[in-house]
């Protein structure tokens, strides 16, 4: 009962702040809406037992990606005053075409029946259990991440040198 | 079957096609190439979310770390991009994309 309320609950917070995020003028009003529904999602991952995956969204989503969008938007000094805004049939067009993808998704996966089950252990998402198959099965993968995370910090700062 | 009492996968389906389509929606409607950037997140985490949600359903680990790889990869692209974004800022003073149709054919 509570975790059915709870979700209901952190379901309406993440979309209906993802909903504020697209339509709000100011952008840093943006920014912070996108992090309301960033714990949101948090909130989900840790009502289905992914306490590590929950812990580590929070720390880089709203503890540096989203920092860095606000450094960003900060040193180019965007307001409401500067922010482009596209034309009321754009707009209505947008939103009819977003609408009509999901209608056609949430259509197309309604009688979709999911047969096959495997009783499954409750704590894959637990640091240690997660741990062991990243370290077991996936070493070389998480190496390379390091190796796309140097280069992506090479890149950036190559980048923005004058 | 249900992962949590009275939620069935499905309803991580339906979360996760709604919040994509929000970002779908933003990248359509925005013109402001920062607010589209994190659209393409929210879209990102819309599909993190549903791996959570099947990773769940059967049990099985190995969808959770894809999810963390998706997080690493999102934070290289974030850091390239913004530097990109600041980039352009410097040579046009904008982030307008309808200003930035240069490379538009």
């Amino acid at each position: 009962m509570v975790t059915e309320l709870l979700f209901y609950f952190l379901s309406f917070v993440a979309v209906l702040c993802a909903i504020m995020m697209v339509f709000a003028k100011n952008p840093v009003h943006s920014i912070l809406y996108l992090i309301a529904t960033f714990f949101a999602i948090a909130g989900h991952y840790f009502l289905l037992n992914a306490q590590f995956l929950g812990m580590v969204h929070i720390i880089v989503y709203a503890g540096a990606i989203m920092v860095l969008f606000l450094y960003v938007i900060m040193m180019l000094n965007l307001n409401e005053e500067v922010e482009p805004i596209k034309s009321k049939y754009q707009k209505i067009a947008a939103t009819v075409a977003g609408g009509l993808l999901m209608l056609v998704m949430v259509a197309s996966l309604r009688d979709a029946e999911i047969k096959t089950h495997l009783p499954g252990n409750e704590d894959i998402g637990l640091v240690s259990a997660l741990g062991n198959t990243l370290f077991n099965d996936y070493l070389l993968p998480f190496e390379l991440s390091s190796i796309l995370l140097l280069s992506a910090m090479i890149g950036a700062v190559f980048l923005s040198k004058k | 079957m249900e992962l949590l009492p009275n939620i069935t996968i499905y309803h991580y389906v339906i979360l996760s096609i709604v919040l994509f389509c929000i970002g779908a929606i933003g990248v359509m409607v925005r013109r402001n190439a920062l607010i589209i950037f994190m659209c393409i997140e929210l879209m990102l985490n819309a599909v993190n979310l549903l791996m959570v949600g099947f990773s769940r359903m059967w049990g099985d680990g190995k969808a959770q770390v894809f999810v963390f790889f998706i997080m690493a990869v999102a934070a290289a692209e974030v850091v390239i991009g913004l530097a990109i974004l600041m980039m352009v800022y410097r040579n046009q003073e904008t982030t307008d994309i309808d200003v930035l149709n240069k490379m538009k054919w």
